[in-house]
């Protein structure tokens, strides 16, 4: 990395390893942007799925539904990467134009990864709110949704965001799926419907050729990719921590 | 659940319930929708050709990634589980409570444990491949996987033994048994139930795991004829067949195998779980 020059290396907007040049700005913007849409998707319905799980659910419907949650975190990354790649790229293709591999399709088949991640966690927080305050709501008048939604959940906040952090950790490191249906060209992505590559998409594609400085720029790909996983395992960690007290 | 009578309901239409529901909604349906498609494109095409005995460019079969992917789970658990029991035994059982060596075993498995696994593969490659010279190989590989496995093992197993009753230990040395002998004899038969549910999970990892292998074991679908020959496992398989192109019918069928195998380790994961907090 210090041959390339950490800022260089850092911000460079291009990415020519036949041409000495290495600036992986575009795939950090990348893994950033694919993380971002991911998260915003997956906790969305990540959380409000474990509310339902917790609060509003019979209890048939929830064996079936944990029972799906947990084969879900099951099923291996490259299954997923198939199924996007068969599934959700040719369907992007056809509602919205362009080549399919994009960042919403990467988002999208990230989201629903990291989907069983974010409900056992939260549900768990949720479960843990003593069931006093929900009473006490309801014992002032208010509905059993009311209850749940002004009582129960602002406690279990910070469990929540210790489960959104953790399945943000799982979509920064994801490799197989994302590759299979990203495009991986190494470009500042431009729009939803425009093709990006990742870091670890970075590391996956060009390893297996790569000679001298390239390999080293590799190297230090999976360095920046470390370090973004340990800033999120100790955001985690705060989080958790938050919750014991 | 709830013990008293439920709140008097208000006609009104709910929309937070309606929010909840629907997103509920969405996530039963994704599972259904992938696990169905992937079962209705594929059972079809679990012919008998997937299974032969050697992999040609015509019937793609899956027969030897298959044993390779059983030789990499047993050679790996046979190098992680030992080291993963133990360090969970000195953890639990030997060390002192405060220790500074405790909380640095601690933070390094829980650091370990949350990186992804290019990067295991990226450190595989270079250390093994290239720097230890052994070549994209069967035993590089077993190591890559056995360090990634390793904090999940060690992680269980601790919680395994935490959740021995003291009590046992105390009967252990009232009658007059050493450390060593507590140890074997009482804890780890006691705790047999939990680190088999860890080991059983880890499996499961190692046979969904394809990123840290591409650049570990290599991709040569062909029995291996040693510990240095290259090899390629049914997840690796599954993304050359879907990465080419060409054998789409094959992937598919492959997916479902593959599907398989880990909802049955999941479950029996489970089911060994259960059996602790239920059983005796």
């Amino acid at each position: 990395m210090a041959k390339i020059g950490v800022f260089r290396f850092l911000t460079g907007t291009e990415w020519k390893p036949s041409g000495g040049i290495y600036g992986i700005a575009p795939m950090i913007l990348g893994s950033l942007y694919v993380t971002a849409c991911a998260a915003a998707f997956g906790s969305a319905v990540g959380i409000l799925t474990a509310v339902f799980l917790a609060k509003f659910c019979p209890k048939r419907i929830y064996k079936f539904l944990s029972g799906a949650v947990s084969l879900m975190a099951g099923i291996p990354s490259i299954v997923y990467g198939f199924f996007g790649l068969m599934v959700l790229v040719p369907a992007t293709q056809w509602l919205f134009g362009g080549s399919g591999n994009s960042l919403f399709t990467a988002s999208l088949l990230l989201g629903v990864m990291i989907l069983p991640t974010i409900i056992s966690v939260s549900e768990a927080a949720i479960q843990a709110v003593p069931e006093s305050y929900y009473e006490g709501a309801v014992a002032l008048g208010a509905t059993h949704e009311r209850a749940v939604r002004t009582a129960v959940l602002p406690d279990a906040r910070s469990g929540m965001m210790a489960g959104v952090i953790l399945g943000v950790g799982r979509a920064v490191g994801e490799t197989m799926a994302v590759i299979m249906v990203a495009g991986n060209q190494a470009v500042i992505p431009s729009g939803l419907f425009k093709g990006l590559r990742t870091l670890t998409g970075n590391i996956v594609m060009e390893m297996g050729y790569a000679e001298g400085l390239h390999r080293d720029a590799l190297i230090a790909t999976a360095v920046v990719l470390f370090i973004f996983i340990l800033l999120i395992n100790i955001l985690f960690s705060l989080s958790r921590r938050r919750v014991s007290q | 659940m709830r013990s008293f009578s439920k709140p008097r309901k208000r006609p009104r239409f709910s929309f937070f319930k309606f929010v909840v529901r629907t997103a509920a909604g969405i996530t039963a349906a994704a599972v259904l929708f992938l696990v169905t498609y992937i079962l209705v494109k594929g059972i079809p095409h679990l012919s008998p050709g997937l299974f032969a005995w050697v992999y040609t460019s015509v019937n793609a079969s899956l027969l030897p990634a298959l044993i390779n992917t059983l030789i990499v789970v047993l050679l790996t658990l046979l190098l992680s589980v030992p080291i993963g029991i133990f360090s969970a035994i000195w953890l639990n059982e030997y060390a002192k409570r405060g220790n500074r060596l405790v909380m640095a075993v601690r933070l390094a498995a829980e650091t370990l444990s949350g990186i992804p696994s290019i990067v295991y593969g990226l450190f595989g490659m270079l250390m093994f491949v290239v720097y230890l010279n052994w070549g994209f190989s069967l035993l590089a590989g077993v190591f890559t996987l056995a360090i990634m496995v390793l904090p999940l093992i060690m992680r269980t197993a601790e919680e395994a033994l935490k959740s021995v009753p003291a009590s046992y230990r105390e009967g252990s040395f009232a009658l007059g048994a050493g450390k060593v002998r507590t140890v074997f004899a009482i804890i780890l038969p006691a705790a047999t139930r939990g680190i088999l549910a860890g080991v059983v999970l880890a499996i499961g990892r190692i046979v969904g795991e394809s990123a840290a292998l591409i650049f570990t074991a290599g991709t040569v679908a062909a029995t291996p004829t040693g510990l240095f020959s290259s090899v390629r496992t049914l997840a690796v398989h599954m993304y050359n067949l879907s990465s080419e192109g060409l054998y789409v019918n094959q992937a598919y069928a492959t997916a479902v195998f593959l599907l398989a195998v880990v909802i049955g380790l999941n479950t029996l994961s489970g089911w060994i779980a259960k059996k602790i907090s239920g059983g005796t």
